[in-house]
């Protein structure tokens, strides 16, 4: 029987969360180890005797099996669970507490717990999203480091910080917490869509990596699922992470490079995705909370409803980007609307709306010296494009962006 | 065809889920293809990392030890040609990946 390429890391999510019910915040680590030990078994049996029937329900026996071991060993030298409490100190009650903390229900509802626990306010983002992309997704720390292109020593620095912040609360975050609840769904739907913005442009070598955009859909849906959480925000950011999801298929050529969203063959856009994407964001129009989700996934949708780039209704675009900068007044957003300008009015007025950003916080953008680039090039300046393009691969991140600048650079020079 | 037993000593553990999950794939692959070209008497099993050692005249029981890099974590019973053949075979074992042996030991013929 064949499995899903990411069986094990999704399941090590459910089951570090689970356990960590059942051990206690404060035993994060022992609830990882413990779920370690079921894969590793996994890994010794399977590859001799073939995967199970159900090798999800498999695995959660084994760390249900041996958390029982665990329990038993050590309930009088550790503190477990308080929520728990004395449940796990009983033969007779042991087993049922495990059994109703392992419900695919209870766990459910614990995936959305942690979630809303590892993006405590007090830690950065960058913390906050290493700790889903570990806990809840199972990723390993030397994969979330050439994800973020960072050493694994400074990745390990990151979760290390997090986890001990995650240790100090003892119990998951409660979603009944009225008080809290906003505040923290607001910092929840940020980091999803950090993750999510990380899988599609993000720094690593491959220009692409659709499995983080997965789980940011796949922990969008999760919480959209959860009454109290299923806000305007959270349905327009689902819509906006689809919407976007749906144009992965277009995104790359044959030889792996990067096409940017004007040159793309939007017959391979995918279909599903982008129904998917405009039923969210339709359902999202309700109440009166408009949130940057909204804007951004509306941008989606008008390029979604345009069969070409020609026809795209570049005067809506431009729209929304000036709303856009009310809800949000960002430099890299002043860029996305001066590039919807050109498409609108040409080169030279996108290049007027360029000016009047603040270069000081672009200085390290490669993307806004690739767009000064691009624009002089659209009006046969090829020298001056030219000499924005060898900025931009001053500041390229990854072999990928690298070979599209040069490919640029030359181009330039061929026309010179 | 000669029968010989692997016997798989060692290796480190997987480092991440993904890692794990690469793992097993790649030997499931090995052994699906052994098998397909005729090669596989039986998958053999996995074996506990845990056991007793009984030794000497007086019997006596301790638990192992055994040594993680050397212990025998399975086996697998193997049809190859000769002893050089069985040790090609063994080559493609994904166990060297994560700094495991292979042991190849003909089973005795007569």
């Amino acid at each position: 029987m064949t499995i899903d390429e990411h069986l094990f890391r999704r399941e090590a999510g459910r089951m570090v969360t689970a356990l960590t019910r059942v051990f206690g915040v404060h035993n994060l680590a022992l609830a990882e180890d413990v779920v370690q030990d079921a894969l590793c078994r996994a890994l010794e049996v399977w590859k001799f005797r073939g995967v199970p029937e159900n090798p999800a329900a498999w695995l959660m026996t084994a760390a249900k099996n041996r958390a029982l071991d665990v329990l038993r060993r050590e309930r009088t030298a550790r503190t477990f669970a308080p929520e728990l409490g004395s449940l796990l100190e009983s033969e007779w009650t042991i087993i049922p507490a495990l059994d109703s903390v392992l419900d695919p229900s209870v766990i459910r509802d614990d995936e959305l717990r942690m979630m809303f626990s590892c993006c405590h306010p007090r830690l950065p983002e960058e913390v906050q999203v290493a700790l889903v992309l570990q806990i809840l997704c199972g990723f390993g720390t030397r994969e979330l480091a050439s994800a973020f292109l960072c050493s694994h020593a400074a990745m390990e620095k990151r979760i290390v910080r997090g986890k001990k912040m995650l240790a100090s609360a003892k119990t998951l975050f409660e979603l009944g917490a009225r008080d809290e609840f906003p505040a923290r769904l607001a910092g929840v739907q940020r980091a999803l869509y950090l993750l999510f913005n990380e899988g599609y442009h993000g720094a690593s070598e491959a220009a692409v990596r659709a499995e983080l955009c997965d789980e940011a859909i796949r922990l969008v849906v999760l919480l959209s699922e959860h009454a109290a959480a299923a806000t305007p925000a959270t349905l327009a950011l689902g819509g906006l992470m689809c919407l976007l999801a749906a144009r992965l298929p277009a995104r790359l050529d044959g030889a792996g490079d990067l096409i940017p969203l004007v040159e793309q063959d939007r017959a391979r856009w995918d279909t599903r995705l982008l129904a998917e994407g405009r039923r969210l964001l339709d359902s999202s129009a309700t109440g009166s909370e408009v949130s940057v989700y909204h804007i951004e996934a509306a941008i989606a949708a008008v390029h979604a409803d345009a069969s070409t780039n020609s026809d795209t209704r570049w005067d809506q675009v431009v729209a929304l980007y000036d709303t856009l900068l009310v809800l949000r007044d960002s430099p890299v957003v002043a860029l996305q609307r001066a590039l919807a300008i050109a498409e609108r009015d040409g080169p030279a007025a996108a290049l007027a709306a360029l000016r009047d950003i603040d270069p000081e916080p672009l200085a390290t953008y490669p993307f806004y010296f690739a767009a000064l680039g691009e624009l002089e090039r659209r009006r046969d300046q090829h020298e001056i494009a030219r000499g924005h393009f060898q900025a931009a691969l001053a500041l390229a991140r990854n072999p990928l962006e690298r070979r599209f600048l040069a490919g640029r650079i030359a181009d330039c020079e061929g026309k010179r | 065809m000669s029968e010989f037993l692997y016997l798989y000593r060692g290796g480190v553990r997987p480092e991440s889920p993904a890692a794990a999950q690469q793992e097993m794939q790649r030997w499931m692959n090995w052994l699906k293809d052994l098998g397909e070209r005729g090669h596989v008497k039986a998958p053999g099993q996995p074996l506990e990392r845990t056991g007793k050692l009984v030794s000497g005249k007086a019997k006596s029981v301790t638990d192992g030890p055994f040594v993680e890099k050397d212990m025998v974590g399975g086996y697998s019973l193997i049809e190859a040609k000769d002893i050089a053949h069985a040790t090609e075979l063994a080559m493609g074992c994904p166990i060297f990946e994560s700094g495991g042996q292979v042991e190849v030991r003909p089973v005795t013929k007569m």
